[in-house]
């Protein structure tokens, strides 16, 4: 389950990222009025089926995630195997495959950007082993008497090596870094487990209570903690419980604007099958193409557009849990109950310590009417943070405002596909010349902030008015709908960009915190500072990339994002340096108050800070809630605690 | 840049960098160009200097300062609106206006003033580079030693000779007492702070804003002495920790990534104000700053002070300093602009961090061959052959090198050049005849009573020792030792330790010595005592080698003062101070008590009429709950422990001669007081010096 909204990770803005967004404004509003109808339409007979959808059957899979997940996906790197950027011939980079938008394209750009940034060169490769060597994995050692009672219950399993070492990693920079040098696993699970619904669940659960058997859950595979990383020291046979066949949309409440779904479902299915309906959830976490509904609720996931639709702790309505003890379950829906602490934060955030999230009643939203982009230019952070305080703080946030420094919009810049048109370029040009030269904007400190604006056509036009009146009290400038737009590209290519760095000795990795707003400059200020130092005195022997955004705004604080990456020639052991530089910028992070984790939550990667983080007493409290539901440690991946 | 390894910096084979004399150029070019040649320093991060008005602005409108002042106006009932007036009052009595014009002006002045008063004013160029390679990288915290007015004006010539950021320095208002050197000042980047403003919340809130106003937007460097006040004795002083407080805050909060605080080590041939302090200690009030004051100081352009060498150290990282010793995120739960006081764990981190950058400066301090002399006199009040004094600052030559003192030697010279050059330079303070040595005693005009021949002898005596202090830090821990073997009359390593860790204790305000460092600082004395081969450490055993007499027994003669000073404060206490002495009465009481001992022939020891030495003894005393304070009224008074004053009579007096008092002897209505108000009445020039 432990997926989350990873932070290399892709994104997908419902459909405006897909390649047919190209489309005229009219045009879209149809479409999704089209959209709208055919949701109507479809009604009564997704009512019809309701009733019988809760049964278990292995009905033909209808999501994108197979059980072979390598077989669409990459087995060392982010997402698809078709898509995936490259340095060609000419030396300029490319996006390959159909999938995005900026697939097929040449991104004249970026390789200037890569080499003067990194001090790389797209002639130093640092290819990865091609394939997997199965004589690297460590044999399965298999409990026969529980794979005895599984196989009775029908429920499908493997324990081929490709299958376990999927499932022994999420995406942290030195997982991906070890799968791609080839090296020796020390623990990955024994065998992994399919269930198809609720019910297989409860009879896996019991089983391995039986026969002490570790489970782990397992839902997107993107989790960026060393969460699913198999604890060494376990001896017990691990089982990887793979929540990806529990992909349905079980029932849809309009009257309520609630939809019960399998837990297993990834972000993008959830969103296509709830789009077909008219409806969507809102929760958009950047890696929601691959992460999985269980996932958000095992980290308490976070959604680019939280402003308007809440973060998923605001989003569920009903968790069902199974637990070694049994399943956990409210008794009624009602909104909001006063029944003491609410059990569904002990599921939240707990990251599979518990047990297997398999089924979560949800909030639903009608798809909006209408979407518009947009953008800010100030002419530094500091400006750009006092605009998006001021707009906390009058509390009209539109559904994503972002902020990103003047590293992270060089790089965004960078991946500006080739301009077809003289015209267009001529435009940009213009626009360039009246923000730094007219305006006197330094181009070394500028920065963008990027909007999503979401409801109705009326609305969206005079909220986006009075955001951009705030802006200009800040000396902000409106730069654009493609501007805008562009930020969020960056995000959703980001994980993939980092597979290209790493083919040519560029390391990289994000992380997240959340601050009160007075401290948001000296956190940035300092962590960036802090890496810089780090990486010097570790003899990193290039300077190093260090980005961060301003990625969400709360009443009292906001969340921060950073990038972090370095060329590592030279260096004997680069994945250390950079955890130990990590390790670092967690600690000023810490020291300059801000939290642990906003929303990736504390593996095993950050367990070190947690008694500092929530005090001893806290740490008990949650030790004695993991003892009472699961004593004999049963969901032993050991995150957390 | 900064250095991590503050700790470990007690290396006797510590590497330094060498000097350049600034003067040089100046005495080959023209002055007036110089003072207007293009000035354009590099600040930190490379931004703009902020115009005194507008950062005015900034601390008036800080919520800090906005917190405080709605505080203070709702304790005290007034409108918000007049407590911003008193707090813009406040700030302009104490901004700086620097004005690069003023700044050309003292370039000029200065410099026609150094190439008559000094022979050469040395700087470490190395330091300098450092320190601008800082500057631009972190706010800066200039920290000289203070040991005259020279050194902020000072300071400021080197700076703009190096075409560094000009710093903004802290001063005691006294200045502002000379109406036109004080604005001078102000323009050339003084700014001024009240020196006692204990409980007004208002006067902390726009002094310290404005400090660290500064110091986050890394407008100017900040330089203050963390001193406090001019050490009158060369000796350096327990420094103070306001400042320091507020200039490390910022950093805690993560307001800004570091702050390097910049040790200097400014060194003085001659003092300027040498007889001046002598005075001051034996009670004649420092004469109150006044321009006509400084403009008699005229006189003083005809002497020769021989050389200055200005020392810039390592610059010290707070942030690796804290590393490990301060949780930040104790930060984390508070408002940042609410004023709170610093939580323990800060308090003594700061503390100990203003130790160790008061050693540092002691450690690059320039010592000149007189400094050796000097102790070697003083051991010998009664004067010394001058070839006996020739061969024992020779050997004094060695021992202080072998304990890493920073000893400007000349190259090449025959010793006796060497010595006889040095006595000639202080002539005011000792001269040869008959081929001995001795302390000059200033002759009053007029018929002398005995009383002002003492009073003539003790500041000779006073002025003599302040060139003796500056060798101490680098004995003090050896000698500290060498007395503890002497008073424990055991050779058990425990016991000596016992001693030494009772002297350490009982001199930790005379002396620098860093709080919770006595293990440390024993280890250290062993260690340099078995390296110069005065002592053996057989086992659980420290004794004395067959060569190790001479150096033992001149680290003994070295602290005897303040031993001796030590106890005659104890023996008055226990045996003359009457119930209900008030803190008030003690000084001149003590002071007193002393005349009629030297008087009577039963004590030999000057020094201990020195106020600074009875301060010190008083405040050990207190320390160690011999003594307590007691407010009664508006007085404070002291109560006497004697049970506990006279143990530690004891202890400092093993071994140690001073003969029981015979009261009838003394006269009492004859107190140096008197003598010396006398003088003071007289006009403040040592009579010597006319």
């Amino acid at each position: 389950m432990l997926t989350s909204d990873s932070c290399l990770s892709l994104h997908k803005h419902g459909s405006s990222m897909a390649s047919d967004s190209n489309s005229s404004e009219s045009q879209r509003i149809a479409q999704q009025r089209l959209r709208i109808i055919a949701g109507h339409l479809q009604k009564h007979k997704d009512d019809d089926s309701g009733t019988i959808a809760t049964e278990c059957k292995a009905e033909a899979n209808k999501g994108t995630v197979p059980r072979k997940r390598q077989e669409i996906m990459k087995w060392n790197g982010w997402g698809y195997s078709d898509s995936k950027f490259l340095f060609n011939k000419k030396g300029q980079a490319e996006f390959t495959g159909k999938r995005y938008r900026l697939s097929g394209m040449v991104l004249p750009s970026l390789q200037d950007w890569f080499e003067n940034t990194f001090g790389a060169s797209v002639n130093h490769k640092s290819p990865a082993t091609p394939a997997l060597n199965a004589s690297a994995v460590p044999p399965a050692s298999l409990n026969e008497a529980f794979v005895e009672d599984l196989k009775a219950t029908g429920i499908p399993f493997s324990h081929e090596a490709e299958d376990r070492v999927f499932r022994a990693h999420g995406h942290c920079l030195h997982e991906i870094f070890a799968l791609r040098e080839g090296k020796k696993f020390e623990r990955v699970p024994d065998m992994v487990v399919w269930p198809n619904c609720h019910s297989d669940v409860v009879k896996i659960v019991e089983l391995a209570c039986k026969h002490n058997v570790c489970l782990i859950p397992y839902g997107g595979g993107t989790s960026v903690t060393s969460a699913l990383e198999c604890p060494p020291e376990e001896t017990r046979c691990i089982v990887s419980l793979d929540t990806s066949q529990m992909n349905r949309i079980l029932w849809i409440d309009e009257k309520n604007l609630v939809a019960h779904v399998e837990a297993g479902i990834i972000g993008q299915d959830l969103e296509r099958l709830l789009n077909e309906s008219g409806y969507c959830t809102g929760h958009e976490p950047d890696s929601m193409e691959f992460s999985s509904l269980g996932g958000w609720v095992a980290t308490r996931a976070s959604g680019m557009k939280k402003n308007v639709y809440g973060n998923i702790e605001d989003l569920v309505i009903h968790i069902k849990v199974v637990t070694p003890r049994g399943v956990i379950e409210k008794s009624c829906q009602g909104p909001r109950m006063s029944t003491g602490p609410d059990i569904h934060h002990f599921i939240l955030g707990s990251e599979g310590t518990l047990g297997v999230v398999t089924e979560v009643t949800m909030k639903i939203r009608p798809i909006p009417e209408y979407q518009k982009y947009g953008s800010v230019v100030f002419p530094n952070f500091e400006a750009g943070v006092a605009c998006l305080r001021e707009v906390a703080k009058q509390r009209c946030a539109p559904a994503s405002i972002r902020l990103m420094d003047n590293e992270q919009f060089q790089f965004g810049h960078a991946l500006k596909p080739q301009v077809s048109s003289i015209f267009t370029n001529f435009v940009e040009g213009l626009k360039k010349f009246y923000i730094t030269k007219f305006k006197g904007f330094d181009p070394h400190q500028l920065v963008v902030a990027t909007l999503l604006f979401e409801g109705d056509r009326e609305r969206v036009l005079q909220h986006e008015k009075q955001v951009y009146d705030i802006a200009a009290t800040f000396g902000g400038l409106a730069a654009g709908e493609d501007n805008g737009q562009r930020g969020y590209i960056l995000t959703f290519v980001i994980a993939y960009l980092r597979d290209l760095g790493m083919d040519y000795y560029v390391v990289a990795e994000s992380f997240e915190t959340s601050v009160p707003w007075d401290r948001v400059l000296d956190l940035c200020r300092n962590v960036k500072e802090r890496i810089n130092r780090e990486c010097k005195e570790r003899g990193v022997q290039f300077q190093p990339l260090t980005s961060c955004r301003v990625t969400q705004t709360y009443d009292a604080g906001a969340c921060v994002y950073f990038y972090f990456a370095f060329n590592y020639r030279g260096l004997a052991d680069p994945v250390h340096t950079y955890e130990r530089v990590e390790h670092a910028a967690r600690e000023e992070i810490l020291a300059n108050g801000g939290s642990l984790s906003h929303h990736h939550g504390v593996g095993k990667l950050r367990k070190e800070w947690m008694k500092e983080s929530i005090s001893s007493l806290g740490v008990g409290m949650l030790q004695s809630v993991k003892d009472y539901v699961d004593p004999d440690n049963i969901f032993g991946n050991r995150n957390l605690l | 840049m900064a250095s991590k390894t503050l700790y470990s910096q007690r290396d006797p084979m510590l590497k330094r960098d060498g000097f350049e004399d600034i003067l040089e150029e100046r005495r080959n070019s023209s002055d007036l160009k110089y003072a207007l040649r293009c000035y354009a320093p590099v600040l930190y991060k490379g931004v703009t200097p902020c115009k005194a008005n507008m950062l005015k602005n900034i601390v008036l409108q800080s919520d800090q300062l906005r917190y405080v002042i709605n505080q203070v106006s709702q304790e005290s009932g007034e409108a918000p609106d007049i407590i911003q007036e008193e707090a813009s009052v406040i700030l302009e009595e104490m901004a700086h206006r620097l004005q690069i014009s003023t700044v050309r002006f003292f370039a000029f002045a200065l410099s026609k003033a150094f190439k008559t008063l000094f022979q050469h004013v040395c700087v470490n160029e190395e330091g300098i580079q450092r320190l601008q390679q800082a500057i631009q990288e972190h706010p800066v915290v200039l920290l000289p030693s203070h040991r005259s007015y020279m050194d902020f004006l000072l300071m400021s010539y080197i700076l703009y000779t190096y075409d560094l950021a000009l710093p903004v320095i802290a001063a005691g208002m006294d200045f502002m007492g000379m109406k036109f050197v004080g604005e001078m000042l102000r323009m050339s980047g003084a700014f001024f702070i009240r020196r006692s403003f204990g409980g007004d919340k208002l006067y902390w809130a726009v002094f310290s804003e404005y400090v660290k106003t500064m110091l986050r937007n890394g407008f100017a460097p900040i330089e203050f002495f963390l001193e406090g006040t001019r050490s009158r004795t060369c000796k350096s002083l327990t420094p103070k920790l306001g400042l320091l407080n507020i200039v490390i805050e910022p950093f805690f909060k993560g307001e800004v990534f570091d702050v390097n605080l910049v040790p200097i080590s400014i060194s003085y041939e001659r003092i300027l104000e040498e007889s001046l302090y002598a005075r001051e200690l034996l009670g004649v009030p420092k004469p109150k700053e006044s321009t006509s004051g400084l403009l008699k100081a005229r006189r003083i352009l005809s002497e020769d002070y021989g050389s200055i060498h200005v020392y810039f150290g390592q610059p010290v990282s707070v942030r690796s300093l804290a590393q490990g010793k301060v949780n930040r995120s104790t930060y984390n739960l508070f408002p940042r602009h609410i004023p709170r006081k610093p939580m323990e764990e800060t308090q003594s981190f700061v503390n100990d961090t203003a130790y160790r950058i008061v050693r540092l400066q002691e450690d690059n301090m320039v010592l000149k061959p007189w400094v050796l002399m000097a102790s070697l006199l003083l051991q010998n009040l009664e004067g010394m052959e001058l070839s006996v004094l020739t061969e024992q600052t020779v050997w004094l030559r060695g021992l202080a090198l072998s304990y890493a003192a920073f000893l400007d030697w000349p190259d090449h010279a025959p010793t006796a050049k060497v010595v006889s050059s040095s006595l000639a330079l202080h002539r005011g303070l000792a001269c040869v005849s008959g081929g001995r040595v001795s302390l000059v005693v200033g002759e009053p005009l007029g018929p002398v009573t005995p009383e002002e021949a003492l009073f003539n002898r003790a500041v000779s005596v006073l002025s003599c020792a302040s060139y003796r202090n500056q060798v101490l830090h680098v004995f003090l821990r050896p000698a500290m030792l060498a007395v503890a073997m002497h008073t424990a009359a055991s050779s058990k390593k425990n016991e000596v330790y016992n001693c030494f860790s009772f002297l350490w204790d009982m001199f930790s305000n005379d002396f620098i010595l860093c709080p919770g460092d006595t293990v440390q600082d024993f280890e250290e004395a062993c260690y340099l005592l078995v390296k110069t081969g005065a002592v053996q450490m057989p086992q659980q055993d420290i004794v004395m080698t067959d060569i190790g007499q001479p150096t033992l027994s001149f680290f003994n003669g070295l602290l005897e003062p303040f031993l001796q000073g030590y106890q005659v404060v104890c023996r008055y206490l226990c045996e003359e101070a009457s119930e209900g002495l008030t803190e008030k009465q003690y000084i001149p009481a003590v002071r007193s008590f002393a005349v009629k001992l030297i008087l009577a022939g039963n004590l030999r020891c000057y020094e201990v009429l020195s106020s600074d030495m009875q301060k010190n003894a008083l405040a050990a005393l207190l320390r160690m709950d011999a003594v307590r304070k007691v407010k009664v009224a508006d007085q404070v008074t002291l109560i006497v422990n004697k049970m506990a004053v006279n143990s530690i009579d004891d202890i400092l007096g093993k071994n140690r001669m001073i003969s029981h008092i015979n009261q009838t002897q003394i006269s009492p209505s004859l107190s140096l007081v008197a003598v010396a108000e006398d003088l003071c009445r007289d006009g403040l020039t040592p009579s010597y010096i006319r």
